[in-house]
C-alpha cells in the first residue's frame, strides 16, 4: 500500500513538473507578446494547462470548471472585446518598466520568503488538511449522503457562501447588461451617437 | 536546503513566479485588455496555490467510493472555494471588458497613457499636453 | 459565415450533444464531477457555438434575450426560495433535512441540493449567454486589415 502510494506520488510529481514548466512558458509569453489576438489564445492555453494541473492534483470538479470557463468562456469574451477595441498593444517608450519591476521583485521576494513556512507539498498532516477539510470527508456520508463531497460542501454545508457567489454572478450579468445593453429583437443596440 | 525541502516547496515557488508575471503585466503595460489578461494570470495562479495546498499524499478525488473505508481523499474545501471563484472570476472579467469597450467608444483608445492625456487636454485645454 | 459548410454541419451535430451533456452534468453532479456552475457554462457554450456559426440573430431566436434576462433572476430566486421554504417549514435557512421526512436516506438533502444546483445552473447559463449577446451585439469599427 505504501509503496503504491509512493509510486503514485512520483508520477504525480513528474506530470506536475512538466505542467509547471508549460505554465511558466505560457505566462512569460503573455508578458512578452504585443499582438492581443495571440495573447488571448495563449491565455486560453494557460487556462487549459492549469485545468490539467487541477486534474493531476485530484481537483476534478475544479478542472472541469476551469476547462469550460477559463479556456472557453474567457477566451470568447476577450476575443469579443478585441473585436470592439484594438488588435495590437501600442509600444509606449515613455512608460518606465523599471518601477513595476522593482515592485514585482520586492513583492515576489516577500512571498518567496513566506513559502519557507509552508507545509510540504501533499503533506497529509498540514493544518489545512487536518481540520475542517477532514471533518467534511468524515461526516459527509452521515450528514448529507451524497457521494461527491465537493457538491455536498458547495450546496449544503456552505450553502450561504454559494448563494452569495450566485448573486455576484447575477450582479455581473446585470452590470454588463447596463454597460453594453442587449436588444431583444434587432441585431444592434447601436451607440447613442448613431441611433 | 535539503532535497526533500525543495521537492516539497518548488510548487509554491513556481506559483509565486506566475503570480508576479501577472502582476508585472498589470503594472507595466498600458493596454487595458492586456492588463485584464494579466489579472487573469494572477488570479489563476492563486487558484493553483489553493489546489496545491489541498492535495494529500496518495489521495484521490473527493468523490466517495461506496463500501471503501481506507481510501485517502484530497481536501475538498479548497476545491469548493476555487470552483465558485472561477465562475465569479469570469463574470468580473466580463464586467472589466465591458468597461474597456465603453472606454474605447468614448475615448477612441484603450492605452492608459493616451487616456490620461485626453483627460488632461479635456480639463486644461492644450496646456494639459505633456 | 455562409460559405463555411463544414463548420455548419459539424455545429448542427455538436450543439444537441453539448446541450445534452450540459443537462447530464447538471443532474449527475451529486454522483460525479459536475454541478450547477459547470453545467450552466456548458449549456451556454452550446448556444454560443450556435450563435458564432449561424449568427447572433439565429441564437437570439433560440434563446430570446427577454426570456434569458428573466431566467437570470429566476435562478437566484429559486436558490433563495429553497431557503425560504425551509424557513417556513420551521428549520434554519437552507437546512434541507426538513424537506422530506426520510432522514435515513437523506432524501431532503438530495431534493434541496438538486433544487439549489438547478438555480445556480440557470443563473450561470443565462448570465453567460447574456455576456455573449452583450459583446457580440455591438457595432465594431475596426477594419479586417488591422488583425
Amino acid at each position: 500500500m505504501i509503496e503504491e502510494a509512493a509510486l503514485q506520488f512520483d508520477v504525480t510529481t513528474a506530470i506536475d513538473i512538466i505542467l509547471m514548466i508549460f505554465l511558466l512558458i505560457s505566462a512569460l509569453a503573455i508578458v512578452v507578446m504585443r499582438h492581443l489576438f495571440s495573447i488571448a489564445m495563449v491565455s486560453g492555453v494557460y487556462s487549459l494547462l492549469s485545468a490539467a494541473f487541477f486534474v493531476n492534483l485530484d481537483a476534478v470538479d475544479v478542472a472541469f470548471t476551469e476547462a469550460a470557463v477559463g479556456a472557453g468562456m474567457s477566451t470568447i469574451l476577450i476575443l469579443g472585446a478585441l473585436l470592439l477595441t484594438s488588435r495590437r498593444e501600442k509600444i509606449t517608450p515613455n512608460r518606465s518598466a523599471f518601477i513595476p519591476l522593482i515592485v514585482v521583485v520586492v513583492t515576489g521576494a516577500a512571498l518567496f520568503y513566506a513559502t519557507f513556512d509552508m507545509p510540504n507539498f501533499a503533506d497529509p498532516n498540514s493544518p489545512a488538511n487536518t481540520d475542517v477539510g477532514l471533518q467534511y470527508i468524515q461526516r459527509n456520508y452521515d450528514d448529507i449522503g451524497v457521494p461527491n463531497i465537493v457538491t455536498s460542501v458547495l450546496a449544503s454545508y456552505r450553502g450561504f457562501d454559494t448563494l452569495g457567489e450566485t448573486l455576484v454572478v447575477f450582479a455581473a450579468g446585470l452590470s454588463v447588461l447596463v454597460l453594453l445593453g442587449v436588444s431583444s429583437a434587432g441585431r444592434l443596440t447601436g451607440r447613442e451617437d448613431e441611433t | 536546503m535539503s532535497a526533500e525541502f525543495i521537492i516539497g516547496h518548488y510548487n509554491y515557488w513556481i506559483i509565486v513566479i506566475l503570480m508576479m508575471a501577472g502582476l508585472y503585466v498589470v503594472l507595466a503595460r498600458g493596454n487595458l485588455v492586456k492588463k485584464l489578461v494579466g489579472l487573469n494570470v494572477f488570479q489563476t495562479s492563486v487558484f493553483l496555490l489553493y489546489i496545491t495546498i489541498g492535495k494529500v499524499h496518495g489521495g484521490t478525488a473527493p468523490i466517495e467510493i461506496k463500501g471503501a473505508y481506507d481510501v485517502v481523499y484530497s481536501n475538498p474545501l479548497p476545491h469548493v472555494l476555487i470552483l465558485t471563484a472561477i465562475v465569479v472570476g469570469v463574470s468580473t472579467l466580463a464586467v472589466g471588458l465591458a468597461l474597456v469597450v465603453r472606454v474605447r467608444e468614448t475615448y477612441g483608445t484603450i492605452e492608459e497613457d493616451e487616456l490620461v492625456e485626453a483627460d488632461l487636454v479635456a480639463e486644461f485645454g492644450e496646456a494639459g499636453k505633456t | 459565415m455562409n460559405h463555411h459548410l463544414v463548420l455548419r454541419v459539424v455545429t448542427k451535430i455538436l450543439v444537441p450533444v453539448i446541450l445534452l451533456f450540459g443537462l447530464y452534468v447538471q443532474f449527475h453532479g451529486d454522483y460525479g464531477p459536475g454541478g450547477g456552475f459547470q453545467a450552466g457554462v456548458i449549456f451556454a457554450a452550446g448556444i454560443i457555438l450556435y450563435g458564432l456559426v449561424f449568427g447572433l440573430d439565429a441564437a437570439k431566436q433560440v434563446a430570446p434575450p427577454l426570456i434569458v434576462q428573466r431566467l437570470m433572476a429566476f435562478g437566484v430566486l429559486l436558490y433563495a426560495g429553497v431557503g425560504v421554504v425551509t424557513l417556513a417549514l420551521g428549520e434554519n435557512y437552507l437546512d434541507y433535512d426538513i424537506l422530506h421526512p426520510d432522514l435515513e436516506h437523506h432524501t431532503g438533502q438530495h431534493y434541496g441540493i438538486l433544487a439549489v444546483e438547478l438555480g445556480v445552473g440557470i443563473t450561470v447559463a443565462t448570465v453567460m449567454m447574456l455576456l455573449f449577446y452583450g459583446f457580440a451585439g455591438r457595432n465594431f469599427d475596426i477594419k479586417d486589415e488591422d488583425w
